[in-house]
């Protein structure tokens, strides 16, 4: 494999593992901050919220030394002799679900709040279960926030940089991004292989949030016909 | 040992309602709870579904639904709920929503099946459909037909009619009938519909700021002359009768009743052998000592006074009469009264005017 193509499939390799472990981490808290009436319901949106405010620098500087070889993760993971998280593709994939986690939580439980309380209270007369509920009546409900949830952190993964750079270095076929590859080609001057990796980037961006709209578009008009 | 019928006590709050209740009701047929917007019917039927957190005691035909230790989850409890607007899943078609709750309910205890309700509620050209693509009559349809398909052993209803336009009550009246009349499920039926109650309840709770202000069997309670609560403004009883018989030269019919007969008339020339309940206004009822055909009153039955009552408004009284096991009631001016002597056991002649089939 070119060193390009290496590069691409790092990045979307990275941007789908975390993708699909934010919809599964993402869900339940989603779910939680839209209906709870806990004392704890806004500390924990803040936190969720922080990746949205945060440089990624300081995120990135955190979490290195969190999960560096004296921080509680880093002391954790050696012990367990996974030795420590910090230049490898595991430790990415962590900070990028930190990274991302607003983009995932926000639209979902944006969605779940729409979510009307009188068709749950119709599954449970009809001997649905709570979790029954959830996956019966909630899920079909909430489609489009789901979708442009997983949209939204796959896009937002594929563009992190500040937080690899801090945590993930630039090791080829490790923790080399797109992102981090761009940076590089444009400090060499390469200007053409910048170009290509740029351009593919933004054609591909663009389609993806297309189609967001061009689904969501035609899902809400059918929910708009009632 | 399995105690019969319903017995709920329920005490439950939010800021600035409270409601207490402790009643014993049949196990079968049509309980209403009537009364005002915010008399707690409708938190009374949440409290008998779960969906509202109460301390007390529920128990259903034996089975005991809540007491002070437990409380069975709303899922777990063999009921169905009609919701009072529009409650069929927008994700789903008309079949998938019928499917809901029969997919979950055990074969074993399957009572009702898909079939039986589709060709019964005429829904078999609807399902495919998506709810918005249905009018509120047949909504309401879907969701009573979805609710049968729980195979409830309790079915409560939530104002299922007042969403809907008069066109579409007449429609779905006669399907809650036949409910009625043809399932063995009791029923408790929401309502501040006097109309409704009284065509459809075999037995009443009438609610005010979250207390039951009385309750009884339909008849009986209509048919109190204290009047703990009229269905409307004015005291009338309710009579279950059969038509007998239609005269349509003069344009009548004759319906029996429990101890008699009512001659009146009825633009819709009911057929022979309907059922029909009958309403007649204590105001238009009057008493003689003894028949006098001399008169235009149609119905003069031979009665007996069981007791009398003065009225609010100061003059008037009412009294309960029966004819055979069936209880009536006039009301008479307080002089009237005193001058025919009227006392408990007496046998006058009662003369009816005007009667009603109750729609």
């Amino acid at each position: 494999m070119s060193p390009e193509w290496q590069t691409v499939w790092l990045t979307l390799k990275l941007a789908g593992i975390t993708t699909v472990l934010l919809m599964v981490i993402g869900t339940p808290i989603a779910w939680w901050l839209a209906r709870s009436k806990h004392w704890l319901r806004q500390p924990v949106a803040a936190i969720v919220a922080l990746p949205l405010v945060l440089p990624p620098t300081v995120l990135g500087f955190y979490l290195l030394l969190l999960m560096g070889p004296e921080g509680v993760v880093g002391i954790m993971t050696e012990s367990l002799g996974l030795g420590t998280l910090p230049f490898t593709f595991a430790g990415l994939v962590i900070a990028s679900v930190i990274y991302s986690l607003p983009f995932t939580v926000q639209p979902l439980q944006n969605v779940f709040s729409t979510v009307n309380e009188r068709m749950l209270e119709v599954a449970a007369t009809l001997r649905a279960s709570p979790l029954d509920r959830f996956f019966s009546v909630v899920i079909p409900l909430a489609r489009p926030g789901f979708l442009t949830a997983a949209v939204l952190t796959f896009a937002h993964t594929l563009g992190e940089f500040g937080v690899v750079l801090m945590i993930g270095g630039n090791i080829p076929g490790e923790t080399r991004v797109l992102s981090v590859a761009i940076y590089d080609h444009v400090e060499t001057l390469e200007y053409g292989k910048a170009h290509l990796l740029a351009g593919g980037m933004l054609v591909f961006s663009f389609l993806v949030l297309l189609t967001l709209y061009l689904i969501n578009g035609r899902l809400n008009n059918g929910n708009l016909k009632s | 040992m399995k105690e019969p019928g319903i017995l709920a006590r329920f005490e439950t709050g939010f800021e600035r309602f409270r409601l207490e209740v402790d009643l014993e009701l049949p196990g079968d047929g049509v309980t209403a709870l009537f009364g005002h917007s915010g008399c707690g019917k409708t938190t009374l039927l949440r409290c008998i579904a779960g969906l509202q957190a109460s301390s007390g005691r529920l128990s259903v035909n034996g089975d005991v639904w809540q007491d002070s230790n437990t409380s069975v989850p709303v899922h777990k409890r063999p009921l169905a709920y009609v919701f009072q607007e529009t409650s069929l899943f927008p994700h789903l078609s008309v079949s998938g929503n019928l499917d809901f709750g029969y997919r979950r309910t055990p074969a074993a205890q399957r009572r009702i099946h898909p079939q039986q309700v589709i060709d019964w509620l005429g829904l078999g050209h609807l399902m495919e459909r998506r709810p918005e693509r249905l009018s509120g009559g047949e909504r309401q349809r879907v969701a009573i037909a979805r609710a049968l398909l729980n195979s409830p052993r309790l079915l409560l209803m939530d104002e299922p009619l007042s969403a809907l336009d008069q066109a579409s009550k007449r429609d779905i009246f006669p399907y809650l009938e036949t409910l009625r009349d043809t399932l063995d499920i009791p029923v408790i039926y929401v309502s501040h519909s006097a109309a409704e109650v009284a065509r459809l309840a075999d037995y009443i709770v009438m609610m005010d700021q979250g207390r039951v202000l009385a309750e009884g069997g339909l008849q009986e309670t209509l048919a109190r002359p204290d009047q703990p609560f009229a269905l409307e403004h004015d005291a009338a009883v309710i009579v279950p009768a059969v038509i007998r018989e239609r005269d349509d030269q003069w344009h009548l019919c004759r319906a029996e009743f429990e101890g008699g007969s009512l001659w009146f008339r009825d633009d819709r020339q009911p057929e022979t052998g309907t059922a029909v309940r009958l309403q007649i206004l204590a105001r238009d009822v009057s008493i003689a000592l003894a028949a006098n055909h001399d008169q235009s009153f149609q119905n003069l039955l031979p009665a007996r006074v069981t007791d009398m009552a003065a009225e609010q408004r100061p003059g008037l009284t009412t009294v309960r009469l029966h004819v055979g096991e069936t209880a009536f009631l006039a009301r008479i001016t307080s002089r009237a009264v005193h001058q025919l002597g009227l006392a408990p056991g007496m046998a006058v002649c009662l003369q009816i005017k005007s009667v009603v089939i109750v729609e």
